[in-house]
C-alpha cells in the first residue's frame, strides 16, 4: 500500500491552506484529494467580492481568493488529484479513493486533514409542503449554474432563507435581469452577514420578511408560485396570514450542514450542534492523527477565518507526523452556555497548548450591548462588551496559556451576559 | 399478424407503470406485437413511483379475492424475477403490531386469512418477542404477527426491469402519448392519442388512477376510481437500520395506521396517510398529511428521528369502490387491470402473467421461440468489490468519475440510463434508474453535472433538459 505523510481531503480554501501550512512546517509528502475539476472548492462559484479583507487587506472575489492559495500550492509543488472522490476513511487512517485514471486505490496516511466543506439543507429536509416541480434550487446550486455553467435559472424568483448565499444570489439574479420578489426568513433575524443585507437586499429594494416561511409550493411541472405565511414565536405558520407570490423559481438558503459522512466512517466523534468533529485546541478529532478545518468542522461566516483555522490544522498535522507534541493527560472542557450555541475547539489539552488558542463560537440570538463572559470553573476571568452579536456572524475569544498560571481549570465556560 | 403495419399491434397496453410494464413483459413471452402507450415522458411516473415499496406477504386480502390471489403469486414471482431481471429486492419480513390485548382476535384473524391465502411461516409472537426482533418498537406492543416472507423492493428498479425486458423482447414504448379515445374498429380497436392514431386487436387498460376513464370509453358497465392520496417521509440512510422488518400497525379504532420500514437502498420510509381526493394529479405534500404520518408512526417506533428526513412525497392509489382489483376481459378484446391499489406493486407481475395468459389463449398466440429471459441492469459500480470496480473504470473511465456523491453514482452510470431501452429522457428518469440525486443532498451538488450528461447523451441543449415532462425545464436561458 502506498503511504503519504499527510493526506488532505478536499481542495477548497481549507484544504489548500492546510496543505501549504503543512509543507511550510516541513512535511514534504503532502497529497490533496479534490473531487471537482479544479482546486478552489465553492469559492470558484462565488464571483462576488468581499473575500480576503482580514487575510490580505484587500477585497478579492472568490476565485481570486482561491487562486492565491492554489498558486501557493503550485509554487510549493504540492501534488493534488482532481476529479477524485474519497470513498472511505478508516480509523487507522487508510484512505480509499476513486478516480477515472487509477480506479480504486487505498493509501495509508500518517495524518489526515478533513476539509470536505459543507452542503446546503435541501427542500425535503425543510419539509416544505406542496408540489415537487422544476425550479426549486438551493442557492448554491443556482449559483453554480449561473456563475460556473452560465445559465439563468429563473426570471421571477422567491428566496426562502436569508443565509449569505441566498442574499448574494438575490443581488446576482437582479443584476442578470431576474426579478427577486422577496426574501423570507423563518427566524426573527437574518441568518447572513449584516453587510450582505445592506449590499444585496437594501441597495436593490428587495424586501426581507422576517418570521415568514413558505407553506405551499405551487406548480406541477415548473414552479408557478409560493404561498408564504407569517410564523409565531414557535416558528409555526399563523393561519390567515397566507399570501401568494407568483414566481417561476424558489431558491433555498436555509442553512449549511458540514459534510461528515467520511468522518463518521472513520469513527470521528461529531458535535451535535456544529455537525462537525469534536476537536481539541490542535484541531485534532477523537481519532488520533485525523484533523479537521473549515466548513466541515463548523460553518464559517468568512473564508478568512477558514484559512487561518486550516493553516493551524496543517501545522498541527505536520507536528503529529513528526511525532512532536504528545497529547498530555490533562483535558479542559469548553462549555457553551447561555446564549452561546457551541465552541470550536470543544476542549483544550493544556500540557502542550500554544501560547494562545482562538476559540470560535456563534450566539443563539441577536444580542445588543451584551457581553461575552468567560468563566474558569465558575469564576469569571473576563467579560467583554459587544455592541451587537448575531447568529449569522462568528465570534471569538482567546485562551492564553499564561492564564492558567493560577491553576488549570477543568472547565471553561463561554456565555453571553448583561 | 399484421407486423408489417407499424401502426397495428396485436396488443396495446395503456400505461407504463409497474402493471403496464409487467403486462407488456408477460405478453412478449408470446408471439404477439406489443405497444405500450404512456402519457408521461417515462415509465414508472405515476402510482408506481410513490408507494411503500413493499412486497406484501399476503395476509391482508380477503381469501378468494383477486387481491389475495395476485398478492401471493406476485410475491413469488418477484422473488424469482429479482434475480433473472436484476433488480433490488430483499426478504426482510414484516411485523403487524398490536397495541391492545383486546385487539388480539383481529391479529388472529389476519393470521387465519394468511393461512387461507397460502402464506408461509406466519407466526403470532408476544410483545417481548417483537421487541427482541426489533428493539426500536414501542413498549406498548403486546403482540405481533410475524410474516417472514414479506419483502422490500425497489419499485423503480422493478418497473424499469420489466420495461427493459419487454423492450428486449420486442415491445414498443410510446411516451408523452395520452389516449384520448378508443373505438371499435373491425376486429380490434382504434385508439386516438395525443401522439396520433394507433390500432390494436386487444387493449390492456393499466392506466392507474385513470383506469376508470379508459374503461368507460369502451365498457357498458362503468367504473369509478377514487385517487387515494398517501404522504410519506423518507429518512437518511444514516438511520435506515432503525428497524430491519417492515413494521405495520394493526388496523384499529385510531385508523388504518402507517408503516415504518427500511428500503432496499437502506433509507427509512414512513407512511402513508390516506385521503380520498378528486384531482388525479394532486401529489402535493401537506402540513397536515405529513404531521399525521409522523405522529402515527411514533406509535409503532417512538424514536423515529425526524430531524433526519431528507424528503417527503405523495403517491396516489387507484381505489375502486368494490375494494378489489378489476382484472380480466371487461368487454370483448378489452382487458382491465384497474383499481390496482395496495397490494398492487406486489401483485403486478402476477397481474401481467394472468392477463397475458388470457390474451394468449384468446388469440391463440404461441410462446415466443427466442424469448430473452435475462436482463442485466446498469452496474452499481460503487457497490462492486474494488478490483471489479477498477476493471470497469479501466473499460469506461466515466465509471470512475463520481457525480452524485451522496449515493456514489458515476458519470458512466448516468450516461448508461440514456442508452438503455426505454432510456431516460429526464432527470427524474435518471434518478429512478440509478439513484442520482436520491441521497441526503437531494441533487443539490450533482444537478448541473447530471443535467450536462443528460444533454450530451440526448443531443439536446441544457435549456432543453427537463425534470420530467415538457414544461419542467430546469434552465431558463443561456446567460
Amino acid at each position: 500500500m502506498n503511504r503519504h505523510d499527510i493526506i488532505i481531503i478536499g481542495g477548497g480554501p481549507a484544504g489548500l491552506a492546510a496543505a501549504a501550512a503543512a509543507r511550510e512546517a516541513g512535511v514534504e509528502d503532502v497529497l490533496i484529494l479534490e473531487r471537482d475539476v479544479r482546486l478552489g472548492g465553492i469559492l470558484n462559484q462565488c464571483i462576488h467580492n468581499g473575500f480576503g479583507l482580514h487575510t490580505f487587506g484587500q477585497e478579492l472575489t472568490g476565485p481570486e481568493y482561491a487562486e492565491r492559495y492554489a498558486d501557493k500550492v503550485e509554487e510549493l509543488h504540492i501534488p493534488y488529484k482532481l476529479k477524485t472522490i474519497v470513498a472511505d476513511v478508516s480509523a487507522d487512517r487508510i484512505v480509499t479513493y476513486v478516480n477515472a485514471e487509477e480506479g480504486v486505490q487505498t493509501v495509508q496516511a500518517g495524518a489526515i486533514v478533513l476539509a470536505m466543506g459543507c452542503r446546503e439543507r435541501p427542500r425535503g429536509a425543510l419539509g416544505l409542503p406542496g408540489y415537487r416541480p422544476a425550479g426549486i434550487y438551493t442557492a448554491g446550486t443556482a449559483q453554480r449554474l449561473m456563475n460556473v455553467e452560465g445559465y439563468s435559472v429563473g426570471k421571477k424568483v422567491f428566496i426562502l432563507g436569508s443565509g449569505d448565499i441566498g442574499l448574494i444570489m438575490a443581488r446576482r439574479l437582479t443584476l442578470e435581469g431576474a426579478q427577486v420578489c422577496c426574501v423570507a426568513e423563518l427566524m426573527p433575524y437574518s441568518g447572513g452577514l449584516n453587510r450582505n443585507i445592506v449590499q444585496c437586499l437594501n441597495d436593490f429594494n428587495i424586501p426581507l420578511r422576517l418570521s415568514h416561511t413558505v407553506t405551499r409550493i405551487h406548480g406541477k411541472r415548473r414552479v408557478e408560485g409560493v404561498t408564504v405565511s407569517e410564523v409565531d414565536e414557535n416558528r409555526r405558520p399563523i393561519p390567515g396570514t397566507e399570501e401568494f407570490y407568483e414566481c417561476d423559481t424558489l431558491l433555498l438558503s436555509c442553512g449549511l450542514l458540514p459534510e461528515n459522512e467520511l468522518s463518521r466512517a472513520a469513527g470521528v466523534k461529531l458535535d451535535r450542534v456544529t455537525g462537525g468533529p469534536v476537536v481539541d485546541d490542535k484541531l485534532m478529532s477523537s481519532v488520533p492523527g485525523v484533523f479537521a478545518c473549515g466548513n466541515v468542522l463548523h460553518v464559517h461566516d468568512l473564508v478568512d477565518y477558514v484559512s487561518e483555522e486550516a493553516e493551524r490544522a496543517g501545522r498541527q498535522a505536520a507536528e503529529y507526523v513528526r511525532g512532536g507534541g504528545g497529547d498530555g493527560e490533562t483535558v479542559v472542557t469548553l462549555e457553551a452556555a447561555g446564549g452561546v450555541r457551541y465552541t470550536v475547539p470543544q476542549f483544550i489539552r493544556p500540557d502542550n497548548m500554544a501560547d494562545s488558542v482562538t476559540v470560535r463560537f456563534r450566539v443563539s440570538d441577536v444580542f445588543r450591548d451584551r457581553s461575552v463572559a468567560v468563566y474558569y470553573d465558575g469564576v469569571r476571568v473576563s467579560k467583554r462588551k459587544k455592541r451587537i452579536m448575531a447568529p449569522g456572524e462568528m465570534e471569538q475569544i482567546t485562551i492564553r496559556k499564561d492564564g492558567f498560571k493560577a491553576g488549570i481549570p477543568k472547565k471553561i465556560t463561554v456565555c453571553v451576559e448583561d | 399478424m399484421n407486423v408489417n403495419d407499424k401502426e397495428f399491434f396485436d396488443v396495446c397496453v395503456i400505461g407504463a407503470g409497474v402493471v403496464g410494464c409487467a403486462a407488456a413483459m408477460e405478453l412478449c413471452r408470446y408471439d404477439l406485437s406489443v405497444c405500450v402507450l404512456e402519457k408521461e415522458e417515462d415509465v414508472c411516473s405515476g402510482t408506481s413511483k410513490a408507494n411503500s415499496a413493499i412486497v406484501h406477504a399476503g395476509y391482508d386480502a380477503k381469501p378468494g379475492t383477486l387481491k389475495a390471489r395476485m398478492n401471493v403469486r406476485g410475491a413469488e414471482l418477484i422473488r424469482r424475477l429479482s434475480r433473472t431481471l436484476d433488480f433490488s429486492y430483499r426478504e426482510n419480513g414484516s411485523l403487524v403490531l398490536c397495541f391492545d390485548e383486546g385487539d388480539i382476535p383481529v391479529l388472529e384473524s389476519l393470521y387465519e386469512r394468511g393461512i387461507k391465502n397460502g402464506v408461509r411461516g406466519l407466526k403470532i409472537i408476544s410483545g417481548d418477542e417483537a421487541r427482541e426482533l426489533e428493539p426500536a418498537v414501542s413498549d406498548k406492543v403486546c403482540a405481533a404477527l410475524l410474516a417472514p416472507t414479506a419483502g422490500i423492493v425497489c419499485p423503480f428498479g422493478m418497473t424499469i426491469a420489466f420495461a427493459e425486458n419487454a423492450a428486449d423482447n420486442g415491445a414498443r414504448f410510446r411516451f408523452l402519448t395520452e389516449v384520448k379515445n378508443i373505438e371499435r374498429c373491425g376486429e380490434g380497436f382504434a385508439l386516438t392519442t395525443s401522439g396520433g392514431a394507433v390500432r390494436a386487436r386487444y387493449v390492456v387498460n393499466a392506466a392507474g388512477v385513470y383506469s376508470d376513464k379508459i374503461h368507460n370509453l369502451v365498457c357498458e358497465q362503468k367504473l369509478k376510481i377514487t385517487p387515494r392520496r398517501g404522504e410519506y417521509v423518507l429518512l437518511d440512510r444514516e438511520v435506515g437500520d432503525l428497524v430491519s422488518h417492515t413494521v405495520f400497525q394493526l388496523p384499529g379504532a385510531y385508523g388504518k395506521g402507517v408503516l415504518v420500514t427500511p428500503t432496499v437502498h437502506g433509507n427509512l420510509l414512513v407512511g402513508p396517510s390516506a385521503e380520498d381526493i378528486e384531482d388525479r394529479e394532486d401529489t402535493e405534500t401537506t402540513p397536515d398529511g405529513t404531521a399525521d404520518v409522523k405522529s402515527k408512526a411514533l406509535r409503532s417506533v417512538p424514536g423515529v428521528p425526524y430531524n433526519k428526513v431528507i424528503t417527503g412525497f405523495t403517491g396516489l392509489r387507484a381505489h375502486e369502490a368494490g375494494d378489489d382489483f378489476v382484472i380480466g376481459e371487461s368487454a370483448p378484446g378489452f382487458f382491465d387491470a384497474a383499481g390496482i391499489e395496495s397490494p398492487g406493486l406486489t401483485s403486478a407481475p402476477a397481474i401481467g402473467e394472468y392477463i397475458a395468459a388470457l390474451i394468449a389463449e384468446k388469440s391463440g398466440a404461441a410462446p415466443k421461440k427466442d424469448h430473452i429471459d435475462k436482463r442485466v441492469g446498469i452496474p452499481r459500480v460503487a457497490e462492486l468489490p474494488a478490483e471489479e470496480r477498477s476493471r470497469l473504470i479501466k473499460e469506461n473511465p466515466e465509471y470512475g468519475q463520481i457525480v452524485c456523491r451522496c449515493e456514489n453514482i458515476s458519470a458512466g452510470e448516468i450516461a448508461d440510463t440514456v442508452r438503455r431501452r426505454p432510456g431516460a429522457v429526464s432527470l427524474d428518469g435518471v434518478k429512478r434508474r440509478v439513484r442520482q440525486g436520491m441521497g441526503r443532498c437531494q441533487a443539490g451538488f450533482c444537478t448541473p453535472a447530471a443535467a450536462a450528461i443528460l444533454a450530451r447523451e440526448l443531443g439536446i441543449k441544457m435549456e432543453e433538459v427537463r425534470k420530467n415532462a415538457p414544461g419542467s425545464e430546469l434552465i431558463k436561458e443561456r446567460l
